[in-house]
């Protein structure tokens, strides 16, 4: 389980034009991309001073290749980068407020207490 | 030393900027109220004729990360640039440059190490709706230098919330014992029930009223031992997911609390029923309603404080 690491790449796609477009046109792509290249980055710092052992479960990688949401929530991503994200990429497709409802129905079979986003 | 002009309480909705800007036709039902009583809180920041703003908010994962996250913060740098690339994009907000009052902010990180909070601090802090909001809302002139500070409501492990209470006293009693001779107003901003990302978000009103009539409650008569007993890290996922930001609002019931850190009862009390979430603006006059003198200088007289709550609080 790396919490860390879906909340890692929700936090440097969503913040980045380009990756958000490339994200949402070749998800399993960019997935496979960002992990190789990107995963083990620290932020502001060097290449030469990358981590070395961040990696994604499969149950992860799939979930952010095939777009899932409701995945992403039950496996505990932090729900609010998860969103800004997922508006970015498809709420210009939808009606004001169509698409947010829609992301709220398909996780309409989630109770309370919510999974754990402790990283 | 300096004067506690105003303490300033409210909800951040990032859609008040989009909304207030569009002509009057093209705005939804809801606009109308929405804009009258942000004007009318708006007034109450301006009566106070503030020098210096401090600003109580939460970063939203733009600046600050999980490889290096901080609890409390506060920023000391000359100006601070504001609102991020998501956020003009989801929210059209603007980009903007506030002026930083450092001296105010070397005051408080010094004074609150000494008091027992580990604060950190960035000397180059990019700020967002957290912060710019209020600034909209309150002071859309922009024209006041500021002391952001950060608290971490958004990535837990989060501090308890008794944790925010006592740094809104110390704050009070920082800014009070700051040598200057500026008049300080603190803005804080933070969520009633709130659900983001999950199932209960953007319904036909927030998502727990029942906690948002409680929260307002504690909030305008400044029950903050009523609150405390109530409200726990835990107890705040049930009212939605979000909702730990109220910890700010019981930050800024710490600010408003008086000299033996007893709460106060807020003078001015509005709240807005917005489609998805309970928007809520509060202002205390610590040392009593600014009244003009026949000169034109400001006076304080507490006795206009019940009648001024009496006009306003019956909204609430």
């Amino acid at each position: 389980m790396s919490r860390y690491l879906l909340d890692k790449f929700l936090y440097t796609v969503d913040r980045d034009p380009e990756l958000v477009e490339r994200y949402r046109e070749d998800p399993a792509g960019t997935v496979a991309w960002w992990e190789t290249e990107r995963a083990n980055k620290i932020l502001n710092c060097v290449d030469a001073e990358d981590s070395t052992w961040l990696g994604f479960t499969e149950e992860e990688r799939r979930a952010l290749r095939t777009h899932d949401h409701v995945t992403l929530f039950e496996l505990g991503a932090h729900p609010f980068l998860t969103l800004t994200l997922f508006i970015a990429m498809f709420e210009h497709d939808h009606e004001p407020l169509g698409y947010v409802k829609a992301y709220a129905q398909r996780m309409s079979h989630i109770q309370l207490p919510y999974p754990d986003i402790t990283t | 030393m300096a004067e506690l002009a105003a303490v300033i309480a409210s909800t951040h909705h990032p859609f008040y900027y989009k909304t207030s800007q569009l002509p009057p036709k093209d705005r939804p039902p809801f606009a109308e109220e929405w804009i009258t009583k942000i004007e009318r809180f708006r007034q109450t920041l301006t009566a106070a004729e503030p020098d210096v703003l401090v600003m109580v908010g939460s970063d939203h994962f733009h600046q600050l990360w999980l490889d290096n996250m901080p609890q409390f913060l506060v920023g000391k740098a000359p100006f601070f640039d504001a609102n991020w690339y998501n956020e003009e994009r989801e929210f059209g907000l603007p980009r903007m440059l506030l002026r930083g009052e450092e001296d105010l902010a070397a005051h408080i990180l010094r004074d609150g190490l000494d008091r027992g909070f580990d604060l950190a601090f960035s000397n180059e802090l990019r700020i967002d709706h957290s912060i710019t909001c209020p600034i909209i809302t309150l002071r859309p002139q922009a024209d006041l230098p500021i002391v952001p500070v950060y608290t971490n409501i958004f990535a837990p492990p989060l501090p308890q919330p008794r944790r925010f209470v006592q740094l809104g006293r110390a704050i009070r009693e920082m800014v009070e014992s700051w040598e200057s001779d500026q008049r300080v107003a603190v803005i804080g901003t933070g969520h009633l029930s709130l659900e983001l990302g999950g199932p209960r978000q953007f319904g036909e009103h927030g998502p727990d009223p029942e906690f948002d009539r409680k929260a307002v409650d504690w909030i305008a008569s400044g029950d903050i031992d009523s609150c405390l007993a109530e409200v726990s890290l835990e107890s705040l996922h049930a009212p939605g997911n979000a909702t730990h930001g109220f910890m700010d609002f019981m930050l800024m019931m710490g600010v408003a609390a008086n000299r033996a850190g007893e709460g106060q009862k807020a003078d001015h009390v509005e709240t807005v029923d917005l489609f998805h979430t309970m928007e809520a603006y509060f202002t205390w006059y610590p040392d009593g309603v600014p009244e003009r003198e026949p000169d034109g200088r400001l006076s304080s007289a507490a006795s206009s404080a019940s009648e001024e709550r009496s006009e306003s609080g019956g909204e609430q």
